[in-house]
């Protein structure tokens, strides 16, 4: 047992630091995911697609780094700690481990490369309104004419799908056997005549999600992904994918040093509000929270560089991590006080002397509040994940 | 022991109920809370015209002889419409500080146009850096003759945007954090040397930042005695909080009947989702979290005429909570929503950020569980001491 990294490790975490460093572009540092621009989210994607980093756990013909598990974990930690703005996973921990591993060899040369480099936009177009948690109930149809798929539907809940050039949908194309035995992959350009994306606006304001309609929607029979009818296993290796990292102890860990900062700056009768025990110890107890699922996600890696996949395990990391997340911004939104009222959308943006209402740190903090409760509904609900850990670890 | 209403109070729920229902459905709201003023004044005539904004006001000061109950009813339904006009930015702090310190003249100036709804008040006390304390106070009153001159900057001003009249608390001696030096002030809006910034709130809401430069102020705009404010601001905030639980009452009612009512339409793996245990029990916490804040509002609104501590104590403990509960319901009523719990295409998602903003108007559940702390704690050992 040992806790230490090798001189390897930490020689590659300097490589790693620098190259942030030098790198991140200037123009989306201390962003807000909220503020980007398309091109702006994928600005960091295709620096890292230049340099070979971008999908550093596909394999390594494929443009995989062949990083080990550590090398991963010090790589999340490090863009973690210059808050760096992440390839979003539909892309590269979704579509791209389907295609190599199920896909053509049509469908590799064709999409991705354009994933390794960050210049086409995948959007995930599983669930539907009637089909949520029981994924497995999806109406969405794709009926074969000639050559063609042509697809009728409904998708919801589609995420920046407003940018997207790709999209991956599961259709059901057997509307006769076991709802999980019916169902296929299949790859969507999503400027095809048909397919129309309407937003929808979250409680935070912003637009996020999306519904995606799609009549008489037209794509070649090539566009199906392995084969007909095995789209629910497809859909099931890419949710795993999905859940390694999903903990995002490197995330949060930054998140309670801004928390601090925050503390810091904020003052109560006098006294800055860190130095108030109740919720310095409040902090302290959320940091507690952290260090356990950090050393729990620990062991799951230390079991994978020994061959070990996470199995329903990663339930947890999934659990104890979004609601770290959420007592993140819920600690946050009590540190700013008076100042999480004001809409930061509306702030009066006319006049010569347009400043901020409140300070800068205020802004976000109700927004990632209400927009964080997303994270135990989505990936799979909190609720299910217990259910998949009752069943399948405890055997209930 | 009654915890009954009136008739008359009876009267108000009614008809405050209707005139919800009937002209503030939830597609109006939205386009209300959109436009550019924000509020509708024509809704603020209504209920003057209802009496609300005389309810809570004894015969002699020309309301209709109601009290804190009487707010407490009307905050409630305000609750479950999601009322964002001024009632009690106006009538309970505004109408509060003239009724338990107004002098006859100012009575006479201002009671009877707030309660015919012609003046509206917002009571600015919070400053950038005060958080929820209220004797933290750097605005200055400086006196010049009879007049006094204000200069500072008040902060997070709910229902600033629409009011005519401020009440501004400032101090005329000592130094920020003193408990003793703290006055309080009505000022016209228009007054010379004051700028404002309008916003609109994360619930709905307009609210000001305030700055005050060399405003002055007659003499005669001072309520009660110089430098000695801070109890009756300390009351009045009271008073207010009292009126804000009620209102979040009001909030979870609609929070979680909602809820209900979705799981119970709501089918996956072919069943309602009601049907699972887990949200069942979920449900059933909502539920009770609901009624222990009514109890709650009802224990604070009927200690409000009652001493000093137990007044204090009442709103604290009330506050917490309340602070609580609201956010316990609505993180549960989200999840249980799934995915629609978190869009704001639901008026859900609007219940669940009033809640969670009620929490942090008038102190939040830290700062009122270290006030009931210090109070017990006080009242503790002076009764070891007797
Ligand atoms: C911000 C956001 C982004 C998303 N992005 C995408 C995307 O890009 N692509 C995509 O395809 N989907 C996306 N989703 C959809 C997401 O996967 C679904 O919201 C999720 O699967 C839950 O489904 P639902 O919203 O229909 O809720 P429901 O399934 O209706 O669940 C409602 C409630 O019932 C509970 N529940 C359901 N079944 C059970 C059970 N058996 N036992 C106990 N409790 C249960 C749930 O936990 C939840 O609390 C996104 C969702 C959100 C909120």
């Amino acid at each position: 047992m040992n806790l230490e990294f090798s001189p390897e490790e930490n020689a590659f975490r300097e490589e790693v630091r620098s190259f942030i460093e030098e790198n991140y572009p200037e123009e989306i540092k201390g962003k807000d995911r909220e503020e980007l621009t398309k091109e702006q989210f994928v600005a960091w994607h295709q620096i890292l697609g230049k340099k070979g980093w971008s999908v550093p756990s596909w394999p390594v013909e494929y443009g995989g780094t062949g990083w080990t598990p550590t090398q991963k974990y010090i790589w999340s930690e490090e863009n973690a700690r210059a808050d760096t703005i992440m390839p979003l996973p539909f892309a590269v921990s979704m579509v791209g481990p389907v295609i190599y591993t199920f896909g053509s060899q049509e469908h590799k040369d064709k999409y991705l490369p354009g994933i390794v480099d960050g210049t086409t936009w995948w959007c995930q177009g599983f669930s539907e309104p009637g089909a949520g948690s029981d994924l497995a109930g999806l109406k969405t149809t794709a009926v074969r004419d000639g050559d063609e798929w042509v697809i009728n539907g409904q998708k919801t809940w589609t995420t920046l799908g407003q940018h997207a050039e790709m999209g991956f949908f599961l259709c059901r194309t057997n509307p006769d056997v076991k709802k999980q035995e019916g169902i296929s992959f299949i790859l969507i350009p999503m400027d095809t005549p048909g397919v129309e994306v309407r937003p929808i606006i979250m409680t935070d304001g912003g637009h996020e999600v999306n519904e995606v309609w799609l009549t008489d929607v037209r794509v070649p029979v090539d566009n199906l992904v392995g084969e007909e009818n095995k789209g629910w296993t497809y859909a099931k290796f890419l949710l795993a994918h999905e859940r390694t990292g999903i903990a995002g102890v490197a995330r949060s860990k930054r998140g309670i040093e801004k928390l601090r900062e925050v503390a810091a700056m904020e003052h109560d009768n006098g006294k800055p509000l860190i130095a108030n025990p109740d919720f310095a110890e409040k902090i302290s107890q959320l940091e507690i929270d952290l260090t356990a699922l950090e050393f729990t996600e620990l062991r799951t890696i230390a079991g994978m560089q020994k061959g070990k996949g996470p199995g329903p395990e990663s339930s947890l990391l999934k659990i104890k991590g979004t609601e770290i997340q959420q007592r993140l911004t819920e600690l946050t939104l009590e540190a700013v006080g008076n100042y999480a009222a004001p809409y930061f959308r509306g702030f009066p943006t006319d006049g010569d002397n347009v400043f901020p209402i409140g300070p800068d740190y205020a802004h976000m903090a109700m927004p990632n509040y209400l927009n964080m409760r997303k994270t135990s509904i989505y990936g799979g609900s909190n609720e299910i994940q217990r259910n998949i850990i009752a069943k399948a670890v405890l055997g209930l | 022991m009654d915890f009954s209403f009136t008739e008359e109070q009876n009267m108000i729920r009614d008809s405050l109920s209707r005139l919800i229902r009937e002209q503030y459905d939830w597609e109006t709201r939205n386009k209300v809370i959109a436009s550019e003023s924000g509020w509708r004044p024509e809704m603020w005539a209504q209920f003057a015209e209802l009496g609300l904004l005389m309810a809570p006001f004894s015969e002699e000061d020309g309301g209709l002889g109601g009290n804190a109950v009487d707010a407490m009813v009307v905050m409630e339904e305000f609750g479950k419409g999601l009322v964002i006009e001024p009632y009690v930015p106006s009538v309970v702090l505004g109408g509060g500080f003239l009724k338990h310190g107004g002098s006859a003249a100012q009575k006479e100036n201002h009671l009877a146009s707030l309660m015919g709804g012609e003046e509206t008040f917002a009571f600015a006390y919070a400053e950038p850096t005060s958080r929820f304390n209220l004797n933290d106070v750097s605005t200055t009153a400086r006196a010049n003759g009879s007049s006094y001159v204000l200069n500072g900057q008040k902060a997070m001003v709910y229902g600033a945007p629409w009011a005519t009249h401020l009440i501004v608390s400032a101090r005329t001696s000592g130094e920020r954090y003193d408990d003793a030096g703290i006055s309080v002030f009505i000022v016209p809006k228009d007054a010379a040397g004051i700028t404002t910034r309008d916003y609109p709130t994360m619930d709905g809401f307009r609210a000001s930042e305030i700055y005050f430069e060399n405003v002055e102020v007659s003499g005669d705009s001072m309520i009660g005695e110089e430098g000695k404010a801070l109890p009756l601001i300390e009351k009045v905030v009271d008073e207010g909080i009292a009126a804000i639980c009620s209102e979040a009452c009001g909030a979870m009612q609609i929070a979680n009947a909602d809820t209900i009512e979705y799981a119970k339409q709501r089918k996956q793996f072919n069943v309602p989702i009601s049907t699972f245990q887990v949200l069942q029990h979920e449900m059933v916490d909502m539920f009770i979290a609901h009624q222990q804040s009514v109890s709650m509002t009802f224990q604070v609104t009927m200690r409000l005429e009652e001493d000093e501590a137990t007044r204090k104590k009442a709103a604290s403990a009330a506050k917490v909570q309340i602070g609580k509960a609201g956010r316990f319901i609505g993180q549960a009523a989200t999840q249980i929503h799934g995915g629609m719990g978190v869009t704001d295409e639901l008026r859900l998602g609007h219940y669940f950020k009033r809640l969670t903003l009620i929490d942090s108007q008038f102190g939040n559940v830290d700062y009122h569980l270290r006030r009931y702390t210090s109070l017990a704690e006080g009242q503790d050992l002076s009764a070891a001491a007797e």
